[in-house]
């Protein structure tokens, strides 16, 4: 059973293939269980499985059953057995459960970052670093992320399966807790986990792992300002301003009301559920609530030429 | 004293709109917790229709939401609770040898409540669609700010029916008490009466919580109030502790009394009394206690804190004990025992695993940080199918075919019992074990798609053929029905060769019941009788004239007038709520300023009755 557990699912999606150590962790916990209540399992199958064939009824059995009130031995080894059965389970579930509450805010060996949930699209903000971003969650490896978890309008939750449990994004309560991922160059799934409206299924996003040095290059970029357009991305810049900018700031350091888009040519998708194309990037373009039902996106009708040149604009956005 | 009132009673269906008989009211429940059931399994098999492969698009975004809505409502409160309140109105008055339940005008009050309640909730489909906010309502998202009229029909529907289901509890309470035949001390009472007994208690202690929610609700949807609105300083996590303070003792309002059914038929086709008597009754009694002390593991992932999650999680751990014991006493009781295959006993048999099962994921959920990958997840949607399915459904199958000939007069076909319990319990496994690998893999619950090629197409497809295997089961079921009642009365007053009270009278039971209160000489009140040689109960009176309640159509028309009010509420037509609660309060006045008497069944009858039998 629990070699049947490891092998299950995909290395970027599954609770099952932990890539950082609070996902090692409750995998642990998880195995424990498990074994301890698939050894009750067996016990009560024996017995059952014994009892079924052993005590069925047989052609010609007249004589009534003895009629036995109970066994006081019994009933208590199975009574006292549970018990020591359960603290071999509660001793380490109370221990580890201490444990992941540690709150790594201000600790020297941790990045924090500030995560607010919306309908139906995640905003990270690193406040020590003075970035936002949007959708695609990028961090450096072996370093512990300390999470403030908040929503903006109804209750999510911020689930990373293989870095760790998730925590509830509660409208007006800030939650804090802690992740880290061992590897670098990985690209994670995250998915929110609280019914949320119409499109809680498509309100998936990406954790990006990066190098120390990576991840310090990351953020010298999303600092840096912005680079020129290019001239052919120039007609696609000024349509962006006419109906886009309002929402979506382009700057890491901008506030917007919609997913910030610094760095959105570098996102592996679009809206976190579509592969990053041109040919999707026009898809979404042409009717968000096609493939995101309910979502807050208030794009007017574009012409096709003009979908064009947006997409050469947003392609600039590295 | 014996003289009787001229009392109309009823025929056809006015007999049905009026009736205050226990047995009449317990078929009322069961038939109108099974159309409820066959709307939330319809709703079942279309969201794992949606979810057969990835990508689809039958029914996304808010249809999909209404229809997962409506399928937990549904099967919660309209159907696995009438479901159970029929069993217990058609058996316990039988078990303790009572003639009714003590207040039978408001037993019929209570069905029309309920009735009425889940009515005006399905009535959300075509009156600008359901609720879609989950079966937990969770604010914001229940707010009106983020949804649409649908929760209005969920808040107002389920207070209606909450408060049928609040009246029928109390009515038991005081019916098990106070109505016992003689001799029958409570250390004599079968289990399923004391599961009901129990399962009572929580109600009256769990509900008041669902109703203060609710009320809560309907004040910040319909007047603006501010209890969940956190822009105006209210908080979202209150409703959730108030839900699950009673949702959690929901889960064991409903499986209780299917661990008291399970121990009826286990015993009586094992031919052996209940192994362990006295622990089954302290364990029980045990669950209904911890149940109020285990809420928060719904609510792990909400950020209360290490010391909030380590407490509730020992507190959820130590139910495992309790519930352990009663399935060793199951063990045991067949242990030395003659076993028959019945349906109704394969039901109970089927019961076991499945239901060990579901407790284990119960255990490994009550672990906090464990529970941070599985909530939300699949995993919990296999976990809760396991309890409510494999322990309540199965349960109540089981007491349908046990008690079917005492509550019809005929019995249900084996073989097509067999089919329906085949089909329905492999289809179960198939449904609901794939789903907490899904859940495990990254599938989180109440999603209507997921993408290829992650790992969850299998488990999916195998889902969703377990469910169409499910509805075949039922299909058989209702087969089943449909031939049983097509046939004259022919079950004997004992066809299984019964332990308790129920099984000493004739088949379908009369509508007094019994035409002698029974002395009761100890537990199992019957088989004690048969193993002393003797026919049947003694009597513990003489013969005489029996008094009967009066049948009223006024239950019904005080649950019309809070179903109008309730219309009223939601459209803001403030003149229909005064009408519909000014009908509601005329009929309670007319109730308490006329007086009922009753009317009495005289000697000669019963003895003519006596004759013909």
């Amino acid at each position: 059973m629990t070699f049947l557990l490891t092998g299950c699912g995909n290395e970027d999606l599954s609770a099952l293939k932990p890539q950082g150590p609070v996902a090692e962790e409750q995998l642990f916990l998880m195995k424990l269980c498990l074994g301890v209540m698939i050894f009750v399992f067996l016990v009560v199958m024996v017995i059952y499985v014994y009892v079924l064939l052993r005590y069925r009824k047989r052609k010609g059995q007249n004589i009534i059953p003895e009629q036995v009130e109970g066994n006081h031995v019994l009933e208590i080894v199975w009574t006292v057995i549970p018990i020591v059965l359960l603290l071999i389970i509660a001793v380490p579930t109370v221990s580890i459960t201490f444990n992941l509450a540690k709150d790594y805010r201000g600790h020297e060996d941790a990045l924090h970052v500030k995560v607010t949930a919306h309908q139906y699209w995640w905003e990270f903000e690193y406040p020590e670093l003075g970035i936002r971003t949007a959708q695609e969650l990028v961090i450096p490896a072996g370093k512990f992320i300390a999470f403030d978890v908040i929503s903006a309008d109804v209750n999510h939750s911020f689930w990373i399966p293989t870095l760790g449990g998730k925590i509830d994004a509660n409208a007006g309560i800030s939650n804090t807790f802690y992740l880290k991922a061992d590897q670098a160059n990985q690209l994670l799934q995250g998915r929110c986990a609280e019914l949320c409206g119409a499109s809680h299924a498509l309100m998936d996003f990406k954790v990006k792992t990066l190098s120390e040095a990576d991840f310090s290059a990351w953020v010298a970029k999303m600092k840096a300002p912005p680079a020129a357009v290019p001239a052919a991305a120039q007609r696609g810049e000024q349509i962006f301003k006419d109906n886009c900018l309002a929402c979506h700031a382009v700057s890491a350091q901008g506030l917007s009301v919609g997913p910030n888009l610094a760095g959105f040519a570098s996102r592996s998708t679009i809206a976190g559920i579509l592969d990053y194309t041109d040919e999707n990037l026009r898809k979404w373009l042409e009717d968000p609530q096609k493939e995101k039902p309910g979502n807050k996106m208030m794009i007017q009708k574009l012409s096709n030429d003009q979908i064009d040149e947006l997409v050469k604009y947003l392609n600039t956005l590295k | 004293m014996a003289h009787s009132h001229a009392v109309k009673r009823y025929s056809g269906i006015m007999d049905w709109l009026t009736t205050v008989d226990h047995k009449k009211i317990g078929i009322l429940y069961l038939a109108a917790g099974a159309l409820f059931f066959i709307l939330g399994g319809l709703e079942a098999i279309l969201i794992r229709v949606q979810l057969l492969y990835p990508d689809q698009e039958l029914f996304v975004g808010d249809t999909f939401n209404q229809l997962l809505t409506m399928h937990g409502t549904t099967m919660i409160f309209l159907a696995a609770m009438p479901l159970v309140f029929g069993f217990m109105n058609a058996v316990v008055p039988l078990q303790i040898g009572a003639r009714d339940v003590a207040f039978p005008f408001v037993n019929a009050l209570g069905f029309w409540l309920f009735f009425l309640g889940g009515l005006l909730l399905n009535l959300s489909w075509f009156l600008g669609g359901a609720p879609d906010a989950g079966w937990t309502a969770y604010p914001p998202l229940a707010g009106s700010q983020f949804s649409g009229r649908g929760v209005d029909f969920y808040v107002l529907g389920l207070q209606i029916s909450g408060i049928g289901t609040l009246i029928g509890a109390i009515n038991f309470l005081v019916t098990i008490i106070n109505m016992r035949a003689p001799g029958m001390s409570f250390m004599r009472m079968p289990l399923f009466t004391w599961t009901s007994f129990i399962t009572s208690t929580l109600i009256l202690f769990a509900f008041p919580a669902l109703t203060v929610g609710l009320v809560e609700l309907m004040f910040d949807r319909i007047f603006g109030g501010a209890f969940f609105d956190v822009a105006k300083g209210g908080n979202v996590v209150l409703w959730q502790h108030l839900f699950w303070i009673f949702g959690h003792p929901e889960v064991y309002i409903l499986v209780l009394p299917a661990f008291g059914i399970i121990s009826e038929v286990v015993s009586t086709f094992s031919k052996k009394r209940l192994f362990g008597y006295s622990s089954m009754v302290f364990a029980t009694v045990l669950i209904g206690f911890l149940a109020f002390m285990t809420w928060v593991h719904h609510m792990f992932t909400v950020g209360l804190g290490p010391i909030a999650n380590a407490i509730f999680s020992v507190a959820t751990m130590a139910i495992a004990i309790p519930t352990g014991v009663k399935i060793f006493n199951w063990l045991f009781t067949m242990w030395g025992g003659q076993i028959q295959f019945t349906t109704a006993n394969l039901w109970a048999v089927g019961f076991i695993p499945s239901f060990v099962i579901g407790g284990m994921t119960g255990v490994m959920l009550a672990a906090p940080p464990a529970d941070f990958q599985y909530h939300d997840t699949y995993f919990v949607v296999g976990h809760f199918h396991y309890v409510i399915v494999g322990g309540v459904v199965f349960g109540l199958f089981a007491g349908a075919y046990y008690w079917w000939p005492k509550m019809f007069g005929r019995l249900l076909n084996e073989t097509l019992g067999k089919w329906h319990f085949w089909t329905f319990f492999i289809g179960f496994h198939l449904t609901f074990f794939p789903q907490h690998f899904l859940g495990l893999m990254g599938m989180p619950r109440r999603v209507f798609t997921y993408l290829p090629n992650q790992g969850l197409d299998e488990g999916n497809f195998v889902s969703t053929i377990g469910a169409f295997l499910m509805g075949v089961g039922t299909v058989i079921f209702l087969i089943n029905i449909v031939v049983s009642v097509s046939k004259k009365y022919a079950a004997s007053a004992d066809p299984w060769d019964g332990r308790t009270l129920e099984w000493s009278i004739p088949s379908p039971a009369p509508e007094y019941n019994f035409a002698q209160t029974p002395l009761v000489r100890g537990l199992d009140a019957l088989w004690k009788e048969k193993m002393a040689g003797n026919k049947g109960m003694t009597p513990a009176e003489p013969l005489g004239p029996i008094h009967m309640p009066s049948p009223s159509i006024l239950p019904l028309i005080m649950s019309i007038g809070l179903f109008i009010a309730g219309f009223g509420f939601m459209y803001h037509q403030y003149v229909l709520c005064i009408i519909g609660i000014g009908i509601t309060f005329v009929c309670m006045l007319l109730r308490s300023v006329f007086d009922d008497h009753g009317w009495h069944i005289e000697k000669e009858e019963l003895e003519k009755k006596g004759a013909e039998a």
